[in-house]
């Protein structure tokens, strides 16, 4: 075909500073910055965006699409841009998929195309276009099914590099992101007429009102449209009203933030862009900050968004929405094209005509699909001096990198070649519904607007202006002024409807939402209605003929309406051509499901400083800074940090470290800080009854002065935490709890008390952090303590023995508690003074304890040596072990209630043949035995069917100078004696090992009753 | 999501802790084994309204009885279980 006008594609590329521009609202033409796009600098102003800058300078091609590599250019003004979206920053900065429509230009931005190569202009991978038919429809369930092996070898590397978007950074991000929460009694979302009109009304009746805006300015599509609001431009009373506002204390108002999520009980999320417009935030400055909106109420009135017409290779640059090219015009000053092309379905369009003639550009074809001519589109047909096809269509488009002529069908079938470099489409506007949908409401369709709108809403939410369904200036601010006095007297606020400014009342007049429009030979294989996901309107047709008939499924089968921008340009018309192909009408189709965010949100902002070192936070014994200073290493138990060996001089391996800590204790004595085990102090007449409930072991014998062990279970039977529990008063006891579960024993409790047992007369509170608490252990713990505490305690085994408790005073009259408890296996006490004195304890202990020998021990010889001594810990109460398997069966009380009784009692839960704690010894005492091994029969083979236990806990026994471990082994108590074999399948090896009683060292129990 | 703690008042849903269902009863000493397997592992999955144990571990520690729409997540009434369990003992001594 031989067509008349061909041209390069930005032939209406002008010269001169930051192109040329028009006078307008919201630049500052007078003041000059620099940004850099593909290696190419370019002039801006401040208030430009990305889009605006880069269409005044003439360059419309912005991206390639992402499957076909289809050249495209800037279809919107807002943050629903599908097409241009680019690279900025570069390094650790860079961020891929920025929508250039909301991206602020400041001096020296660095901005790149992606999804192109080798450049935007030149694109290798545009020969995708000729191979579409492999691309349709359910592309990647077909095509790239068989053979299997081929799918990750060749075909999902070359879809990857083929179809995509931009490439994240490949280094940690540099910036700072905070989170933060505020309450207010109406929040505002959006400020065009509608906004800031609630806004104005609950603000003067006192309320606390958040405005929040996403865009850097106020006013809404008042900066985009020449609409008088009382006889001056709208953007002038906009900027009135906010100046009005800002008077107003308790009105706070934050643009630069989207709400992006409605979440239960009137939370809000939203997203402020604190230093996105800058090049560098300022020091301690976040770059985001996320927003949590706790608000009684909130006004939704965030506009609409344009759809785009649905016809063939509508995708080229230099087609716009129609709306978007307003907001060029009036807002930036920037006239998007000089040979333009209305092509509307409603009278909203034609306007684009008038500020388009009106900016100077020439309008040379109206393009109204509507077969009535309405009153306005003959009035702008004649004020512009453009031609007006009534029941017309655009067939077709031309031009390779941008359009340069337009095939237009008038009313009679005729086609006509004309000559532009800007189509301005409009199929009407689709209410902004995101966050009234969040919660699960369904839009409905309203045939009147050709439009969804929302069915219901949350509880607390409202909706006004076009958001609301409500498309005319006056009548946003109407309603706006409504839901505002609404909202504040929702909240006890009561106030008057202030007179209301004069507006226009616009007219609309859509009739349908545009079906697809199809060339002369029928076809629409390049009718694209999903631009950013590269769907077509035969794409659907397809899905719809292979069965996809739910809207769900074919968003899923075709990828409609996904990514970056969430469908929001084609969700509609998918939807519109859908119904078109089954038959069923609009109403009946229903749309997909909005979720948040309503736009992107960077992982980063989501984190905020919980990143790193913060992501949780340190707890630190009260002997931390001491342990420090001696040099100690520290593991992480939970939250808490505990020295885990005390490395001496000389020493090159933390075995040889952890073995004289374990010799230390055995033969003189040794302090291990064991605050971190919980403390809870319980008080009452029924405290007795109570511990009875939680442990499977009686407490009502137990004396005053007396320590017990006891366990508890859940109550589905299996074992929940151990420890033992002490006994100070007549009504008052001292629990300790495992440091892993102190905060769920913790709550357990409070369910057992509040809830199941209310009755009981008893108080407990956590004492965690009150007391700092010292392991003195070995055979000369006693003769160390007696330089501690004061002498009128006797220390002697008559008077304090083994399982002893008692509060005493120290060093002089303070006063502490002393039990004497031993995890070790030796003569061991345990010391608990006021936290304030753990680092004081800790280096007079030291002192005193000089000259028998004395060192500080840290976990891991603390982990020997109660796997010497056969005790369970975390190990062995790992959620799926019964007292019958830790051989405590025997502990369990038949003369009373408690937690896990009846479950506890199920045959399979004491049948013998469960793997049942015991003590392993390899044959060779050197070889060593590693936790998680599988315990099988000797000779056995290493299969699943022969696992008859495992290995919990394994450790180099010092003191037995061997490999030493505790395990679950099927009937093990019966089997003392027995060599089984342990089978580590992670290094492949096998060990010999002899089935023991668990404990290893001192059986009797002599030296913990020295 | 908020709950509106009868001790601290309106809290952000991170303050608590689910625990589940209000409506099951810890069966009594002598009660069979199945009657323990209902209440130790079976519940209900109702569409609509809905009692629930909540704990408001980062606040004042009571154990709440909560009930919410498991359809719309409305919640429409929050009390301490404490009073819920005592007056459950009161109206069974009456």
């Amino acid at each position: 075909m031989k067509l008349p006008w061909k041209k390069d594609a930005c032939s209406h590329r002008l010269s001169g500073q930051a192109g040329r521009r028009i006078p307008a609202n919201g630049i500052d033409p007078d003041t000059i910055i620099r940004f850099t796009f593909d290696g190419i600098s370019y002039d801006a102003h401040p208030g430009d965006t990305l889009a605006s800058a880069l269409l005044a300078n003439g360059q419309h091609l912005a991206g390639r699409s992402f499957k076909y590599h289809r050249p495209r250019g800037i279809l919107t003004a807002g943050p629903e841009e599908p097409n241009a979206l680019l690279e900025l920053r570069t390094g650790a900065w860079r961020e891929p998929n920025s929508r250039a429509t909301v991206t602020e230009v400041f001096d020296g931005l660095d901005a790149c195309s992606q999804n192109r190569w080798p450049s935007l202009r030149m694109d290798a991978l545009g020969v995708n276009g000729l191979f579409s038919p492999l691309f349709t429809a359910g592309f990647y369930y077909k095509t790239f099914m068989w053979p299997a092996a081929f799918w990750e070898k060749v075909y999902e590397p070359l879809i990857r590099r083929a179809a995509g978007l931009g490439r994240a950074a490949d280094e940690a991000d540099p910036d700072l992101y905070e989170k933060t929460t505020t309450f207010c009694d109406v929040l505002v979302v959006g400020s065009g007429p509608a906004g800031l009109a609630a806004a104005l009304v609950a603000g003067r009746s006192g309320a606390r009102v958040i405005l929040c805006e996403q865009d850097s300015v106020t006013g809404g599509r008042l900066r985009a449209e020449r609409t008088d609001i009382d006889g001056v431009p709208g953007w002038q009373w906009a900027d009135r009203t906010v100046a009005a506002l800002r008077q107003m204390p308790e009105v706070r108002i934050m643009t630069r933030t989207c709400v992006f999520g409605t979440y239960d009980g009137g939370t809000y999320g939203a997203l402020e862009r604190v230093a996105d417009h800058v090049s560098c935030p300022a020091s301690d400055q976040p770059r985001q900050r996320l927003w949590r909106i706790v608000a009684r109420r909130c006004i939704v009135a965030g506009g609409g968004i344009e759809r785009p017409l649905v016809f063939p290779n509508n995708d080229r640059p230099g087609i716009m929405l129609a709306g978007a090219v307003r907001t060029y015009i009036n807002r930036f000053g920037v006239v998007a094209g000089q040979r333009a092309i209305v092509f509307t379905n409603n009278d909203d369009g034609l306007r684009t005509a008038v500020d388009l003639k009106h900016a100077g550009a020439a309008v040379t074809a109206i393009v109204d699909t509507r077969t009535q001519a309405s009153d306005m589109a003959q009035q702008v047909a004649h004020d512009t001096g453009a031609r007006l096809f009534t029941g017309g269509a655009i067939s077709n488009t031309y031009g390779r990198l941008g359009v340069h002529t337009a095939a237009i069908r008038d009313r009679s079938g005729r086609v006509r070649h004309v000559a532009c470099d800007l189509i301005a489409m409009s199929g009407g506007w689709n209410p902004e519904l995101s966050l009234t949908t969040h919660l699960g409401a369904k839009p409905v369709y309203d045939p009147e607007l050709c439009a969804f709108t929302a069915g219901s809403f949350p509880p607390g939410m409202l909706a006004a202006g076009v958001a609301n369904g409500t498309f005319m200036t006056a009548d946003c601010l109407h309603e706006g002024a409504a839901r505002g006095q609404e909202a504040a007297a929702a909240c006890g606020f009561d106030t008057e409807l202030p007179p209301l400014p004069a507006a226009p009342r616009e007219s609309y007049g859509i009739q349908a939402i545009q079906p697809v429009l199809q060339d002369q030979a029928g076809r629409d294989s390049k009718a694209f209605i999903d631009f950013q996901n590269d769907v077509t309107a035969k794409d659907v047709r397809l899905a719809a003929m292979e069965g996809f008939r739910c809207v769900e499924h074919v968003k899923r089968y075709t990828t409609l309406g996904m990514a970056t921008d969430q469908g929001k340009t084609s969700n509609i018309n998918g939807l519109a051509a859908l119904a078109q192909q089954t038959g069923q009408d609009i109403a009946r189709t229903g749309t997909t499901m909005f979720r948040p965010p309503v736009q992107p949100v960077a992982i980063g902002a989501l984190a905020g400083a919980h990143r790193g070192r913060y992501f949780k936070p340190d707890r630190l014994t009260p002997t931390h800074e001491w342990a420090r200073q001696q040099g100690a290493v520290f593991t992480a138990n939970g939250i808490w940090h505990r020295a885990q060996w005390f490395p001496q001089d000389g020493e090159t391996h933390w075995r040889d470290t952890v073995n004289r800590e374990v010799r230390t204790v055995r033969t003189a004595v040794g302090f291990c800080d064991v605050t971190t085990l919980g403390k809870i102090d319980i008080q009452g007449p029924d405290a007795a009854t109570f511990l009875d409930r939680l442990y499977i072991n009686g407490w009502q014998k137990l004396p005053v002065g007396r320590v017990r062990y006891g366990l508890m279970l859940r109550e589905d039977g299996f074992a929940f935490d151990d420890g033992t529990t002490a006994r100070l008063g007549e009504q008052h006891y001292v629990m300790t709890t495992t440091t892993a579960h102190a905060g769920a024993v913790m709550q357990h409790m409070e369910l057992c008390h509040q809830w199941l047992w209310p009755e009981l007369d008893v108080h407990f509170i956590s004492v965690t952090d009150e007391w700092a608490q010292m392991a003195i252990a070995g055979p000369r713990s006693r003769d160390v303590l007696r330089h501690v505490v004061d002498p009128d305690t006797d220390l002697s085994n008559d008077a304090f023995g083994y399982m002893h408790a008692a509060e005493i005073t120290i060093c002089g009259g303070q006063a502490a508690r002393l039990f004497r408890l031993s995890f070790s296996g030796e003569l061991a006490y345990e010391l608990a003074v006021p936290a304030r004195y753990g680092d004081a304890l800790a280096r007079l202990l030291m002192k005193v304890g000089a000259p028998y020998g004395i060192a500080p021990y840290g976990t891991e010889a603390l982990g020997v040596m109660r796997i010497e001594k056969g005790h369970p810990a975390g190990p062995e109460l790992n959620g799926q072990t019964t007292a019958h398997d830790l051989n405590m069966g025997r502990m369990l009380s038949t003369r009373k209630d408690f937690i896990g009784r009846a479950m506890a009692a199920r045959p399979a839960l004491t049948d013998p043949v469960r793997p049942t704690l015991v003590g392993l010894r390899p044959v060779h005492a050197h070889d060593e035995l590693v936790a998680g091994s599988h315990l099988l029969p000797h000779g056995a083979e290493a299969t699943g069917a022969h696992d008859q236990g495992w290995i919990s806990s394994a450790a180099w026994s010092p003191t037995l100078d061997g490999w030493i471990a505790l395990g679950f082994l099927s009937g093990g108590p019966a089997r003392h004696g027995e060599m089984v074999m342990v089978h580590n399948p992670l290094a492949d090896s096998q060990v010999a090992a002899v089935v023991c009683p668990p404990t290893f060292f001192d059986p009797a129990g002599d030296r913990l009753h020295a | 999501m908020r709950l509106n703690c009868p001790c601290c008042g309106p809290r952000g849903i991170e303050e608590f802790t689910y625990r589940g269902d209000a409506t099951v009863h810890r069966p009594g000493m002598d009660a069979p084994a199945h009657a323990w397997v209902d209440y130790v592992y079976l519940r209900d999955n109702p569409d609509g309204w809905h009692r629930e144990l909540w704990y408001h571990g980062a606040g004042c520690h009571a154990w709440l009885v909560v009930t919410r729409n498991m359809r719309t997540h409305e919640i429409a009434d929050v009390v301490r279980a404490v009073d819920v369990a005592r007056q459950a003992r009161e109206n069974a001594g009456s």
